[in-house]
């Protein structure tokens, strides 16, 4: 099914388990994947975390939401919030339109940049959503 | 059975159908050790006229026929015939939640009224399609404000309704790590907020909750009630059991209030022994995403016609199921209905006359009953219930009148057993349907 | 049935036009008599006076006219089949109306001494006898205010149970088919949710709540039958395991129109269980509540029971207020009075007979079962108990969905089925007919269901542009939620 609709992942991004993305070089950007976007539908409101707010690899920090769902976001590396996204509290479909551009979702300080290398490449990550089973 | 549709050949073809010999062949599923082992051990079925008859005996005995000089979160008010006839089309009574807008704008758009002319009355932004009553709309309230503010102290008048903080505390039981602040009456009969001053930073407060009027009947000081809790950094939550007060008052938005909730009763609904009623929940814009219950809002369908849908669902327990901001799931939605027809028939000017006509014949029994030898004991501003303190050998009276069908006050001691100064104090209430010559009727008794 | 004679039930109307209220009407009118005070005017100090609020000022007619034009644009169980899964849509009958009405009941206040009281509370003594009976439990309260207050009731009692053992437990078992008022509920209390995974039968497995079973579990909160509408077999041993560890166990009742007369509670070993007055005794659910939610104990919990009670003594009838161990009040006064009014007279309509109310319900959900799953997706083929659970599987293949098959019942004159729930079964369709609907409207709704999937293969337009005959069709949804406009004044 990934592969009938052409999602885009893009090389300059590692990929967490849990479908958010982190850019390998500053400012280290978090979002959603394009494959995550397109699984959660049309986006409603995003839940965002405060500046300042340190966060472990894995920890949730804030939540998407479409008219029927919620989705906790997962943070893909050690790290500090350095910023959010203002922009999604009045378009919260940006990550559905523009999943690695407007519509990123926070911007992280990452205690050691070295560990974003344990995420998937892009092309682990394509095999990752289709063994999946997704 | 009339509400029972089959025949014994519907029975029987069905069964074939399903491939079972008779209806407790359908009860397979049911493990031996679950079973039911003895009949229902309920009286043989009524027809529809002995159960009428059987239910117009305990009404007989019921208290539908007393006159009343009392609210105390349970009002009299006129309801025009118009409002229970259209309440009551069963395309609005028969159908369920409006999970599907296309085939239930009726029921959507009625309830946005609802929310709009309420919203306009406690003038705040944000209303919910309704909570059970008043007493369960302030305990989530309260909830409410702890998941904003992010703190876990509540500040409580002592003077809202007794009921209400039961209730508020059987809700709040298993939250151990919740402190309650509770702010005792001043002299004239308002809220005292002064220990609000004097309370340890390590006690910053979520919210302080107050009720305007309150049980004494008082108008409350909410500029100051929000001025003191704004300052402390928590919110106020404003609540009350007489919408009727907000006909002659300002809104408790304009003053300060964060989250309203009430008890909405008086809007058309009977007292019926206490329930069913309709809570209301307000609040200020920015805190939507925090207010449980059922939101209905405005939107367009495919064709760009207007229309009407449950929105904001993520809030709740269907969706968001143990992180949901409360469990509530059907509310008092034909309640909250009835009101909408209510407020539609009375209209604005109407109901700014009938609570003048509230305001007026409350201080006819209070200047009558002053007249008897009643005491005030509260100075500040009341609305359609106030508080005397009554001549001696008045409880005799009261017995009697009771006898006579009349419940002439409530006594206040009896909820405020550790205030010595409530020792014979009573509290009365009267709305537009005590007339006049109802009113001089028990003032002659009194006197 | 043969079935293209099927002729469906939606069809044409006229769809009037009505606008929003404050759109209508002018200063001067009024549809309420308003007296004159006939006494001194009286006046509140500046300080405190306002406004009053800005509502419209319509004539009687107009009034009329607008609430019956907006009724004719709701569906309601008197306009149609209404098989709504977990819901119940049983028929409300009309004399409960009027007996719910009457003004003894309807003009009483509800701080009336007992003695003004008693037809009010002999009637509500008698309902707490009745609901024990029906459960096999031993002591009621009737003050829940629907559902979901009944099962945060319940919660609180366990809760309350535990404190005045001394015990700290926090967790509390739920089945993955749960409603979501069932974690919401134990959340409110405090207690984190343990999921229990459902098993390949469709139930719940005793060896699998053995294994999540701790001392730290406070109890268990189980639907039976379940959300797929099935019994949960191993039920027995399951509470037994809960009981053995110290826990309680929780029954939402939401489902307990599939077996009155037919389980006992009290045996199965349940300490706790709400009725759904609106569900099973036939209250009307009026567009969303009021219900009532009163709740059903074994002598285990019955001291934690929300107080005052109601108490039959030397006088007659009258309030208990002395209950040392009850969680408190959880209404403002004593539940949803004339809801319960309603409930009673339906017990009395039909006494016994509520197990035959049962047996049809569950007679009725099989017969639909058994009529459309050569043409739906089951996944779990066992008998059902009132409701069946299908799926869009075969559907999906040929791009219609749930929803789709959904919108399109509504044009052909239904209530479409409760969808994607329960939460465990993609694209659910869950099917509750009632005991109320005669054999020949299940056909009908069996011949609609089935025309539904014929199209899907032939015609899935009809379906994905479904419904057409509505006052509006399908909604922009999604802009409601991004910018909310949740009364006529606010703004974007």
């Amino acid at each position: 099914m990934a592969d009938q609709k052409n999602f885009s992942f893009p090389d300059t991004l590692r990929y967490h388990t849990e479908h958010e993305w982190i850019s390998i070089h500053p400012p280290h950007r978090v979002g959603i994947s394009d494959f995550a976007q397109d699984q959660l539908g049309d986006l409603t409101y995003v839940e965002l975390p405060e500046v300042g707010r340190r966060l472990a690899r894995g920890e949730e920090f804030g939540a998407l939401e479409s008219t029927k769902s919620v989705s906790p976001l997962f943070c893909p590396a050690r790290g500090v919030v350095t910023a959010v996204n203002e922009e999604l509290a009045e378009d919260p479909g940006l990550p559905n339109a523009d999943p690695y551009g407007r519509g990123w979702v926070i911007e992280l300080k990452p205690d050691n940049t070295e560990e974003l290398e344990d995420l998937m490449d892009a092309l682990a990550y394509r095999q990752f959503i289709e063994t999946a089973g997704h | 059975m009339r509400y029972l549709p089959h025949t014994t050949e519907d029975i029987e073809d069905m069964l074939q159908a399903v491939g079972a010999r008779e209806l407790d062949d359908l009860f397979a599923a049911i493990p031996p050790a679950c079973r039911r082992q003895t009949p229902l051990l309920l009286p043989p079925p009524l027809t529809e006229w002995e159960l009428t008859s059987h239910l117009e005996e305990l009404a007989a005995q019921g208290g539908g026929d007393w006159r009343v000089f009392l609210g105390a979160g349970s009002q009299e008010h006129h309801i025009p015939a118009l409002v229970p006839y259209l309440a009551g089309r069963s395309e609005f009574l028969t159908s369920y939640t409006p999970y599907q807008p296309e085939m239930s704008q009726g029921t959507l758009q009625a309830v946005f009224e609802f929310q709009t002319l309420i919203s306009r009355l406690v003038g705040l932004e944000v209303t919910n399609a309704s909570m059970y009553d008043g007493a369960t709309a302030l305990a989530e309230a309260a909830l409410m404000a702890m998941r904003i503010v992010r703190r876990v102290t509540l500040v409580v008048s002592s003077l809202i309704h007794p009921h209400w903080r039961e209730v508020l505390a059987t809700y709040l039981a298993p939250r151990r790590d919740v402190n309650l602040v509770v702010l005792p009456a001043a002299a004239d009969g308002r809220t005292d907020l002064s220990s609000l001053d004097s309370m340890p930073a390590s006690c910053a407060p979520a919210a302080m909750l107050i009720q305007s009027p309150n049980i004494f009947g008082v108008f409350e000081n909410l500029p100051a009630s929000a001025k003191a809790i704004h300052t402390a950094g928590g919110l106020l939550i404003s609540s009350f059991t007489e919408p009727f007060a907000l006909g002659l008052s300002k809104t408790p938005g304009s003053l300060g209030a964060d989250i309203v909730c009430g008890e909405a009763q008086s809007l058309g609904l009977p007292q019926g022994f206490g329930g069913p009623t309709l809570g209301l929940m307000s609040c200020a814009r920015e805190y939507m995403r925090q207010i449980p219950g059922r939101l209905v809002g405005r939107t367009t369908d495919l064709e760009g016609n207007q229309a009407f849908v449950l929105t904001l669902s993520t809030r709740e327990q269907h969706i968001r199921r143990s992180k949901a901001v409360s469990n509530i799931c059907s509310n008092a939605g034909h309640c909250a209905l009835t009101a909408g027809i209510f407020m539609a028939a009375i209209g604005g000017d109407g109901f700014r006359k009938m609570a003048r006509v509230n305001l007026d014949r409350a201080e006819y029994l209070k200047a009558g009953l002053i007249r008897a030898g009643f005491a005030p004991l509260f100075s500040a501003p009341t609305f359609n219930e106030f508080v005397l303190k009554a001549p001696a050998g008045f409880a005799a009276v009261h017995r009697r009148l009771c006898r006579k069908r009349i419940l002439a006050g409530f006594p206040l001691a009896s909820w405020y057993p550790d205030l010595p100064e409530l020792k014979d104090a009573w509290l009365f209430g009267v709305t537009e349907t005590r007339t006049k010559a109802d009113i001089d009727a028990l003032l002659r008794e009194v006197t | 049935m043969n079935e293209s004679s099927f002729v469906p039930a939606g069809t044409r109307g006229l769809v009037l036009r009505e606008g929003l209220l404050w759109e209508k009407g002018k200063p001067g009118r009024s549809a309420m008599s308003i007296p004159e005070s006939g006494v001194p005017s009286a006046s509140l100090p500046d300080d405190l006076a306002g406004p009053g609020p800005d509502w419209p000022n319509l004539s009687e007619q107009e009034v009329a006219r607008h609430y019956t034009r907006l009724s004719t644009w709701n569906f309601g169980l008197d306009t149609g089949m209404y098989p709504l899964g977990s819901c119940t849509m049983k028929y409300n009958p009309k004399i409960n109306e009027i007996l719910a009405a009457l003004p003894g009941f309807a003009r009483a206040h509800p701080l009336l001494p007992d003695e003004a009281v008693q037809g009010e509370l002999r009637l509500m003594h008698a309902l707490e006898e009745y609901l024990a009976e029906i459960t096999g439990l031993a002591a009621a309260s009737l003050q829940p205010g629907a559902g979901a207050h009944g099962e945060l009731c319940g919660m609180l009692m366990i809760a309350a149970y535990h404190r005045n053992a001394g015990s700290g437990r926090t967790k509390i078992l739920i089945p993955d088919t749960s409603h979501g008022t069932n974690p919401a509920s134990a959340a409110m209390c405090g207690f984190e949710e343990v999921k229990i995974p459902l098993g390949p039968g469709g139930y719940m497995e005793a060896a699998t709540v053995r294994s999540l079973l701790t001392d730290e579990v406070a109890g268990l909160m189980v639907t039976n039958p379940n959300t797929l509408g099935l019994f949960e077999s191993d039920l027995a041993d399951v509470i037994s395991l809960v009981h053995d560890r110290g826990g309680l166990v929780y029954a939402d009742g939401a489902n307990l129109n599939a077996i009155m007369g037919y389980a006992d509670l009290g045996r199965i070993g349940v300490d706790v269980v709400h009725i759904n007055t609106h569900k099973t005794l036939s209250t009307p659910h009026g567009g969303g509540g009021p219900g009532a939610g009163p709740v059903v104990v074994s002598r285990t919990l019955a001291p934690y029971l929300p107080g005052p009670r109601v108490v039959k003594n030397e006088n007659g009838y009258g309030w208990n207020h002395d209950l040392p161990l009850s969680i408190g009040r959880i209404h403002g006064f004593y539940g949803q009075f004339r809801v319960l009014v309603r409930a009673y007279a339906y017990i009395l309509s039909l006494g016994p007979e509520l197990k035959k109310a049962s047996a049809l319900a569950v007679l009725n959900a099989n017969y639909i079962k058994e009529s459309l799953k050569d043409l739906y997706e089951l996944p779990f083929d066992r008998p059902c108990m009132h409701e069946c659970v299908f799926t869009d599987g075969r559907q999906k293949a040929v791009g219609v969905n749930t929803l789709d098959i959904a919108k399109r019942l509504i044009d052909l004159g239904f209530h479409p089925p409760t969808i994607y729930f329960p939460l465990v079964v993609n694209g659910a369709i869950m099917i509750e007919p009632t005991e109320s609907e005669s054999r020949e409207e299940l056909d009908a709704f069996i011949a609609a269901m089935r025309q539904v999937a014929r199209e899907a293969e032939e015609n899935p337009d009809l379906l994905l542009q479904a419904p057409t005959a509505t006052k509006v069709r399908r909604l922009d949804e999604v802009s409601a939620a991004r910018h909310p406009l949740l009364t006529g004044d606010m703004l974007y």
